[in-house]
């Protein structure tokens, strides 16, 4: 859908992405993850042609992204802004005519769209006497109305209760079910590891990792179990086919953390375990994307 | 260009739609004519509104005793002291002024507790010098009937001629023409322009630029709200000159069944004597004058004037609506656009006060085709000019000019935009904004 090839964009005395390189699937969720100031901004400001890159380019479905790629993407920024004297219902016509709709389809839309958020009696309110959470929903509005193929949603949740955060997502899956591929910028790394496909993560300018969510995080994998079982504590020996990490006490067991030596398996945990211990479960810990997240980019640093 | 469309639409219809615009479009010149008016009123009354003025006169030469006219606000009484009693008393009197003549009128002294004022030792010398000439004069034995006849006036036509023959220059009307759409063109230069810089930090302060500029280009938004609060502008003057033609009209009708008797007098001088006579005639009475007015009024070519008024409001506009909108993408709020209006202010200040002080009074002066000539003084000191007559190839040179800067003004400010509209929480400086102009897109 979108293929980003070794974009470079220079500012006058700092580089913001450096020969930066991803492919992001049709229909996919994509999510774009990096610490502050990592280019993720840039980035997603070029994909809008908001500014454009020094060099390298940036294919649309195959085709070099051009002017009329608009009305195909749809923007919603993390730093949200409506005009405040200005009626809802006017705002988000005026937005959806701005990506090419007609002021009929328009009107439809944000009329049935208007219905499913629950702001339906608000077309003529100003957006100065919405809550904060309404003004952001009528955002969501604007992004989507115009049914565009790629959305790119910059931190979609912040400024969201839960309930309606919950809501948003519901939306922004429906949308992604019925073919619109979805970027996805975001710090909060539970809802990638809940919504993502595939990521990327921005380091100062540049990519440092990039992949299927279920491929990185088998990538990290350290070999790491949780095992309960009844019994005396475990004394670390040298016929053990793991490392003790930690071992306490539990109410009513005890719950060993292990690291499976190399060249051995959970099977031999097991193997040597069931001798001498009655065990109650055994479960293998994946590192979070948060942790790979924090590891990636100390290690960067 | 449906983009643009719709961004000028937006702006237009969102002024327009405000009650504030129709309030100002109707209040606002009943504003200013009233602010005008009480401006008059008070300069032509200040004789009056001073506080009354009382001046014991010690006149030894026996001239003035009694002949100087108590003004509205200056009373004279006349002392029966000597010169040297009425100084020593005069601090204890409740007299504001003692005018001291002596015998051979060298020397004469004004003496007063506090300074007095240049208006009051004005009019005192006036009145002093016209009644010693008047008195030397009858000394001289001229006869009072001779004096009155030498004391008469003259009034000063002043008149065109040029191939196309003879006319009336009607100096103060082209003088009170070019001095109002001065007027008007450096403020709504000032209003407008900083209207296009404030809703240029509202998008920008609110974010929604953001999303505004992944659907059209910077260049688009800028050029739409320009256009669009440019043609706000342009409604409000066109509702007030259709407003004032009426309001002339019906007022004109009006004068003309008021004063039929001495306007058909009038006419009929105008259409059977020569106009010699027919402006001597209408001078005589007040309703000739009025007459008088109402006729060079007519003459003005209206519409020539309104088209250039028209071309000029909207290029200059333009023009310096430009440079605010880049002043607006500069700076985070609006406090921090002092540091940058200087640069826009001063020229416009510095053509507004030499133009109503040397231009309207020099109109084909070097230096007032030079200031007619500059697109960032153009506006203003060729608006002053054009009553005055400004021969077409300067005119045509001017308004090429003025678009040619008019589009080098927004090439530049279209670059600097771009780049600040996304420039958040970073403090703009001219050093910062020269390297915003040298972006790459």
């Amino acid at each position: 859908m979108i293929s980003i090839r070794n974009i470079v964009k220079q500012y006058a005395d700092h580089r913001a992405l450096d020969n930066v390189s991803i492919e992001i699937d049709l229909g996919k969720v994509f999510g774009l993850l990096g610490p502050n100031g990592a280019g993720k901004t840039s980035l997603i400001r070029i994909i809008n042609q908001i500014t454009a890159p020094d060099s390298g380019e940036i294919l649309f479905n195959g085709e070099k992204l051009g002017e009329e790629h608009i009305s195909r993407i749809g923007y919603l920024p993390e730093e949200r802004g409506l005009y405040k004297k200005m009626e809802i219902g006017e705002q988000i016509l005026y937005f959806a005519q701005l990506k090419g709709l007609s002021r009929k389809d328009a009107t439809t839309r944000a009329k049935y769209w208007f219905q499913k958020m629950e702001i339906g009696g608000w077309w003529n309110k100003k957006v100065e006497d919405l809550s904060k959470g309404m003004q952001q929903k009528v955002q969501f509005v604007s992004t989507v109305l115009h049914e565009p193929e790629l959305l790119i949603l910059d931190e979609p949740f912040s400024g969201f209760d839960p309930v309606n955060a919950e809501l948003i997502k519901n939306e922004i899956l429906e949308l992604n079910k019925k073919g619109a591929t979805i970027i996805f910028s975001t710090h909060r790394m539970e809802s990638v590891e809940e919504l993502c496909d595939s990521i990327a993560l921005l380091n100062l300018s540049h990519k440092i990792l990039d992949g299927k969510v279920k491929n990185i995080r088998n990538n990290y994998r350290t070999g790491t179990y949780v095992l309960k079982y009844d019994g005396d504590a475990m004394a670390a020996s040298a016929t053990q086919p793991f490392s003790i990490l930690s071992d306490i006490e539990m109410d009513g067991g005890r719950e060993l953390t292990l690291r499976i030596n190399t060249g051995s398996k959970v099977n031999d945990v097991l193997h040597y375990m069931l001798p001498i211990a009655t065990i109650h479960g055994l479960e293998e810990i994946v590192p979070t994307m948060n942790e790979i997240f924090i590891q990636t980019v100390s290690k960067a640093h | 260009m449906h983009k643009i469309w719709l961004i000028i639409q937006r702006e237009y219809l969102s002024r327009v739609k405000k009650k504030s615009f129709l309030i100002m479009t109707f209040l606002a010149p009943v504003l200013f004519i009233g602010m005008f008016g009480l401006i008059g009123y008070l300069v032509a009354k200040q004789n009056d509104l001073g506080d009354k003025k009382t001046i014991e006169v010690v006149d030894e030469s026996g001239m003035f005793t009694n002949k100087l006219r108590n003004g509205s606000n200056i009373e004279y009484s006349y002392s029966k002291d000597t010169y040297a009693a009425a100084k020593a008393a005069f601090a204890k009197s409740n007299y504001s002024y003692l005018l001291y003549v002596p015998a051979s009128l060298s020397g004469v002294q004004l003496y007063s507790e506090k300074k007095a004022s240049a208006l009051t030792i004005q009019n005192i010398e006036t009145e002093l010098s016209d009644i010693a000439q008047t008195s030397r004069l009858l000394t001289a034995g001229i006869d009072t009937a001779v004096l009155a006849k030498a004391r008469k006036p003259i009034t000063l036509e002043a008149r065109q001629i040029t191939e196309a023959g003879e006319k009336d220059a009607q100096t103060y009307v082209a003088y009170a023409i070019g001095f109002i759409s001065a007027m008007l063109i450096y403020m709504s230069l000032l209003i407008y322009g900083s209207q296009v810089m404030r809703g240029v930090i509202e998008e920008k302060v609110s974010r929604v630029v953001e999303v505004i500029i992944s659907s059209v280009k910077p260049f688009q938004l800028m050029m739409g709200k320009i256009i669009g609060i440019g043609m706000v502008g342009l409604t409000q003057f066109i509702l007030w000159i259709v407003l004032s033609l009426i309001l002339s009209t019906v007022a004109g009708t009006a004068l003309m069944h008021n004063s039929t008797p001495p306007m058909a007098a009038q006419v009929a001088h105008v259409q059977g004597a020569s106009p010699h006579a027919a402006a001597v005639a209408a001078s005589q009475t007040p309703d000739g004058a009025m007459a008088k007015i109402m006729q060079s009024v007519e003459s003005i070519p209206v519409t020539y004037t309104i088209c250039c008024f028209l071309f000029y409001f909207l290029f200059g506009y333009m023009l310096y609506s430009a440079v605010f909108a880049l002043v607006g993408s500069a700076v985070d709020n609006e406090t921090e656009t002092q540091q940058f209006m200087l640069p826009i202010t001063l020229p416009l200040i510095f053509t507004f006060v030499i133009s109503m002080n040397f231009v309207i009074n020099n109109p084909d002066s070097s230096l007032s085709v030079w200031l007619s000539m500059i697109p960032f003084t153009s506006p203003i000191a060729m608006m002053i000019r054009i009553p005055f007559g400004v021969p077409a190839w300067q005119l045509a040179l001017s308004a090429l000019f003025l678009i040619l800067g008019f589009l080098f003004t927004t090439w530049v400010a279209s670059r600097i935009y771009r780049v600040g509209i996304l420039m958040y929480g970073k403090k703009a400086s001219y050093k910062e904004i020269v390297k915003w102009f040298r972006y790459k897109e």
